[in-house]
């Protein structure tokens, strides 16, 4: 009994490390395994797909639509197309989430929320950006300085494909150097406000900074 | 019902875990244990049904609603240690757990034979397969409740204690998972085992052959005769 506790409290302090050896050791195998067995080991680093409310509905690339609202000079709402369109950024980072896991090197790529902005010009009122998603009820915010990073991104593209619809697709935040809630799954609206407004996990616990620490 | 049967019994039942019934019925838990065994039986598999939601893609996707399924889990595995913890106020239930606790060399020998079945090492309360399970079990809980803690409270550790929290959360849930998978398995091949635990009684014949020198104690050696070697508790 001692000793299983002892693995317990060994495993909290290194984990982390056994975690990224094991799955850098198991991952190409796990690929090349006919069974698929391997799967169900929880390799830690896999994407656990959270989604607040019920089913989502599924929405299309041809029919997406991206407002970019609030206190702006030159609103502007974009098809899948007009974003495709802009200039693309692309990077490699971990996706970090707040409990613990994470999944190294992730493949991003879209347009720099800053190149948004920029187009949309901020009213000298607009202090903080604000997140709204189709399903209905989740919401994030930033500072107007931290959405201006070069790593916050309107991803199109995850994982070296498009966005899928289980991981928020077709388009979705990126916050890079954030937790994962900053990063708005299933993303259906920018909006530029006077102050930062708590999004839906702040009330419930998560720090309204989501800035991974340094 | 089976607490119409108990309360009838109970007359000739002392508070200790084990006694003999008119009917020559052999009284093997208490109510307190049955309790504590039936609430953390409830806890445990709703703490299996929402994990299995909060972890697997499909179904978080599917069922969705991950910060309520996600405060279920929590609470029920917050609450997962309480039952067992109370029912240390019952004698009955202290008195097993401490035979639970009592690894004997005759328990080494039983887990290493091919034939413990046989009857030839003769058993106590426990057999030194349910010893292991609940040592296993009940430590593995409790590194599920310290993890689970470090991860619900994400101010509490830093984050690298925090992954290594959720690693080691990960994989001593899939061991209890197998715990919980070969406890039922075992249970549902013995259906007088499971009647031991839902009504508190068990038949002689039964604990002669599942539990030879537990019969023999209880029974102040007029039963479970001494024909071999015993095993303590």
């Amino acid at each position: 009994m001692l000793g299983v506790l002892g693995l317990g409290a060994v495993g909290i302090v290194a984990g982390d490390r056994v975690s990224s050896g094991l799955s850098g050791l198991l991952a190409p195998i796990e690929q090349r395994d006919p069974t698929g067995l391997l799967s169900l080991i929880p390799l830690g680093d896999t994407f656990r797909f959270y989604s607040v409310t019920g089913a989502v509905r599924t929405e299309s690339a041809a029919t997406y639509r991206l407002p970019v609202s609030g206190l702006v000079d030159a609103p502007h709402t974009y098809s899948y197309a007009d974003l495709q369109a802009l200039p693309r950024t692309a990077f490699v980072q971990t996706f970090q989430c707040v409990t613990g896991w994470q999944v190294p090197e992730v493949h991003w790529a879209g347009v720099r929320l800053a190149e948004l902005l920029d187009r949309a010009r901020p009213s000298s009122q607009a202090r903080a950006v604000r997140f709204r998603s189709f399903d209905g009820t989740y919401t994030e915010s930033l500072t107007l300085d931290e959405a201006r990073a070069d790593d916050v991104l309107v991803a199109l593209e995850m994982l070296g494909a498009p966005v899928t619809h289980d991981h928020g697709g077709p388009v979705r935040m990126y916050v890079g150097s954030n937790y994962g809630y900053k990063s708005t799954k299933w993303l259906s609206g920018i909006e530029l406000t006077d102050h930062q407004i708590p999004g839906y996990w702040e009330p419930r616990g998560y720090a309204i900074d989501g800035r991974l620490p340094a | 019902m089976p607490s119409t049967d108990d309360s009838r019994r109970r007359g000739s039942t002392s508070f200790d875990s084990a006694s003999e019934g008119d009917d020559g019925r052999i009284h093997r838990f208490s109510l307190a244990e049955r309790i504590v065994h039936r609430i953390t039986a409830v806890l445990m598999i709703v703490c299996i049904l929402t994990a299995a939601v909060l972890y697997n893609g499909s179904l978080s996707v599917a069922i969705g609603h991950r910060h309520l399924v996600e405060l279920i889990h929590v609470y029920c595995g917050f609450a997962l240690p309480v039952p067992m913890l109370l029912g240390a106020v019952s004698v009955a239930y202290r008195a097993d757990l401490h035979r639970l606790g009592q690894f004997s060399s005759a328990d080494r020998r039983w887990l290493r034979s091919r034939t413990r079945r046989d009857g030839t090492i003769r058993v106590g309360k426990f057999n030194a397969g349910q010893k292991l399970n609940g040592a296993l079990t009940s430590s593995s809980i409790l590194v599920l409740f310290a993890t689970g803690i470090i991860m619900y409270f994400v101010t509490l550790a830093p984050l690298p204690w925090r992954t290594g929290a959720t690693f080691v959360h990960d994989w001593f849930s899939i061991a209890v998972g197998l715990l919980v998978v070969g406890h039922i398995t075992f249970a549902m091949k013995d259906p007088e085992a499971r009647a031991g635990m839902r009504t508190g009684w068990v038949s002689r014949h039964w604990a002669r052959r599942e539990h030879a020198a537990w019969l023999h104690e209880v029974t102040d050696g007029a039963d479970g005769d001494q024909t071999d070697e015993r095993v303590d508790s």
